[in-house]
């Protein structure tokens, strides 16, 4: 896993609660495994008219926007689906931070797992984050991991809460299952304990 | 006196292989189950160069690829898709695991199949790379769904870092009215409290109405715990439970069985245990539901309409919901009655039990369905169940179509599939754009809804239908 410390990116504003893996990347491409990549795929078929030609309406198909590094949502981002695919879409498409009032808990890990960082802060902060980005399109945000900081385009900071365990693996790029075996007394313990406690398990 | 506590936190204390300072608890895992979207999760093990620490606790059974018109791995006529079951049975065989493949006669969505071959008990920890996984804890089990590394982390350590949750009860008190189900529970549940309303928490489902449902109907209030963003969705095990899991296949017997017994007579909440959070509905009010928009809170009794987003204060649910009814192609003020079907899908890990196609076997008995109907069985053995109380022949003498089990047309992903802007009433969960095919306008309902659609080209109150019968 990549370390994030710090990312400033252009953001783009997605004004729309309850958006679910399935729209993030869609069913038909969850068979493509991981060194296929999912470049160009971001959103496949809600950026996309029923004719198949691409929605100038659609935010990220705006010029403006096309590289941006930081989305800035509404309430439960990633809900659904627990599909890690969206992650990876995101990340294959530049996203390394998602700012939202709420994720889907699975989600939420998921990009925690690939080296993102989701940021929740509260309602109103993203809805005026937004309205900023409305008005100066193309303008930055800094998401800084090392002092739970975001930056919003206006320069106003906000300070958001990670859990700690997933910050100090974000920060230093940590593979968690090597993490967790040097736990390996503690689950070979706690095997011990279930196997004569709980007998009825095997 | 020892601290009142939630069975959720009974669940969760039995589990804790270790806690860090900052609340980081790494759990233990008692049951593992994957399928054959799993694969992404296995190509991670194998580039770590891991093995699966315990494969007498992971179960594997191929559902989300699965096509519904064939019984046979070679019979899969796209070269993917049978390349994605092979390669399940591959990885089954290279890492030990247990394998419930098409030939194995328990096949089926690895919710139904968890439960019904006794792998899912009261007092577990379950996982699964799914985001339905929820369904177990109408057992009494703490289970949840999680993703592609997650599961790689599972294989190879047999435990996952977690935060606790909080813990959430909804209470649905009173008696449900005639032709209202759990999915018609869990859909009111949802349309009250948002799809966002139990984010960052473990629900316990109880209350008269949540105890008086059979198996299949906890299983289905559950399934749809993470619609409304729960991490875990779980029911106080009893008597109905004790039953459900005796004698089988992988349930514990004789003294084994007798000391499980006992222990999962203490995993009910305390009296006096504190929730964070609490809801209540009144279940005798619940109405069958339909869904009208793109997300599982976009939810009305039958005898509703479409609703007016001018109606909406907030300006980004506005959007939202005028977004919805411009992809479900809908008119505000329009009667649910009004609104008319192009398939029927009565299937997937919320619906396809066998409590479940009974229900809609009793609406489609001596009708006729008006539009394509797929019925797809959660396993072979609700199947064979099925046929044998003649089931099938009631759904196919109606014109409907009785699949191989398997998800199906609930995430489009084996062929199955709604064509753009065809709608469907579905027992599936999730109702968002595109969820069954590109352009697909997806409504969900109950069983005996979606059989009452079926028969009647539209959604059909199916209280008025089941009138004078019961």
């Amino acid at each position: 896993m990549e370390a994030f410390k710090t990312w400033t990116a252009k953001a783009a504003p997605i004004d729309a609660a309850n958006v679910d893996t399935d729209q993030i990347i869609p069913a038909p491409f969850l068979s493509r495994i991981r060194t296929e990549g999912y470049e160009g795929l971001l959103f496949y078929r809600v950026r996309r008219n029923a004719d198949g030609s691409m929605n100038p309406d659609f935010i990220l198909n705006q010029d403006i926007f096309k590289d941006a590094g930081i989305l800035v949502a509404d309430r439960n981002f990633g809900c659904g689906s627990s599909r890690e695919n969206a992650a990876w879409t995101l990340w294959d498409n530049g996203i390394r931070s998602v700012i939202a009032p709420s994720f889907g808990d699975i989600h939420y890990n998921n990009e925690m797992n690939n080296g993102m960082v989701p940021v929740r802060l509260s309602a109103e902060i993203c809805a005026d984050m937004r309205k900023q980005l409305h008005a100066n399109p193309g303008a930055q945000i800094t998401v800084d991991l090392e002092n739970n900081v975001v930056v919003a385009p206006d320069g106003t900071q906000h300070t958001f809460e990670i859990p700690e365990f997933n910050r100090y693996r974000l920060l230093n790029g940590l593979d968690d299952v090597s993490f967790t075996l040097e736990s390996e007394n503690e689950i070979s313990a706690y095997e011990g304990k279930r196997r004569d406690e709980a007998d009825w398990l095997y | 006196m020892a601290m009142p506590r939630t069975m959720f936190e009974k669940l969760w204390d039995a589990h804790v292989v270790l806690e860090r300072d900052d609340g980081q608890t790494l759990l233990y895992i008692d049951r593992h189950l994957c399928h054959d979207g799993s694969r992404q999760g296995f190509t991670k093990l194998k580039a770590q160069n891991r093995e699966v620490r315990r494969p007498d606790l992971t179960f594997a059974s191929p559902d989300h690829y699965r096509p519904t018109d064939i019984k046979s791995v070679a019979e899969i006529k796209d070269p993917k898709m049978r390349e994605i079951l092979e390669e399940l049975a591959a990885n089954a065989e290279r890492f030990g695991i247990h394998h419930f493949g098409l030939d194995s006669g328990m096949d089926g969505i690895a919710h139904v199949v968890g439960p019904e071959l006794g792998v899912t008990l009261p007092g577990i920890s379950l996982v699964c790379g799914d985001s339905h996984t929820a369904t177990h804890g109408a057992l009494g089990a703490f289970a949840f769904g999680i993703g592609a590394s997650e599961v790689a982390h599972v294989f190879a350590t047999q435990t996952l870092w977690q935060m606790k949750p909080k813990a959430m009860r909804v209470n649905v008190e009173g008696t449900l009215g005639f032709g209202v189900s759990g999915k018609d529970v869990i859909l009111a549940i949802i349309g009250q409290i948002s799809a966002a309303g139990a984010t960052g928490h473990a629900v316990e489902y109880a209350g008269s109405a949540i105890r008086g449902l059979d198996m299949e109907g906890r299983m289905t209030v559950c399934n749809m715990t993470i619609e409304a963003g729960g991490r875990a969705g779980m029911i106080a095990p009893d008597e109905t439970t004790f039953a459900y899991c005796e004698g089988r296949m992988f349930a514990p017997k004789e003294d084994k069985w007798d000391k499980a017994l006992s222990y999962w007579r203490t995993l009910p909440s305390d009296d006096e245990a504190q929730f964070d959070t609490e809801a209540v509905l009144d279940g005798s009010t619940i109405a069958p539901m339909v869904t009208w928009g793109t997300s599982p809170e976009n939810v009305v009794p039958v005898t509703g309409a479409v609703p007016d987003p001018a109606k909406e204060s907030d300006s980004v649910r506005r959007a939202t919901q005028e977004r919805a009814l411009e992809y479900m192609g809908l008119t505000p003020g329009t009667q649910m009655i009004d609104v008319a079907v192009d398939k029927v899908f009565i299937g997937s890990c919320t619906n396809a039990r066998i409590q479940d196609l009974r229900l809609a076997a009793a609406v489609a008995k001596d009708r006729r369905a008006q539009v394509r109907t797929l019925v797809v069985p959660g396993s072979q053995q609700v199947k064979r169940e099925a046929e044998a109380e003649g089931l099938d022949k009631i759904f196919t003498d109606a014109g409907m179509e009785w699949r191989e089990p398997g998800c199906s047309m609930c995430v489009g992903m084996n062929g199955d599939l709604l064509e753009p802007g065809e709608r469907s009433a579905s027992t599936s969960n999730r109702n968002f754009m595109g969820r069954q095919g590109e352009g697909g306008r997806t409504h969900l309902v109950g069983p005996a809804m979606a059989a009452a659609a079926s028969v009647s080209g539209h959604f059909a109150d199916v209280r008025t239908l089941m009138e004078g019968k019961s």
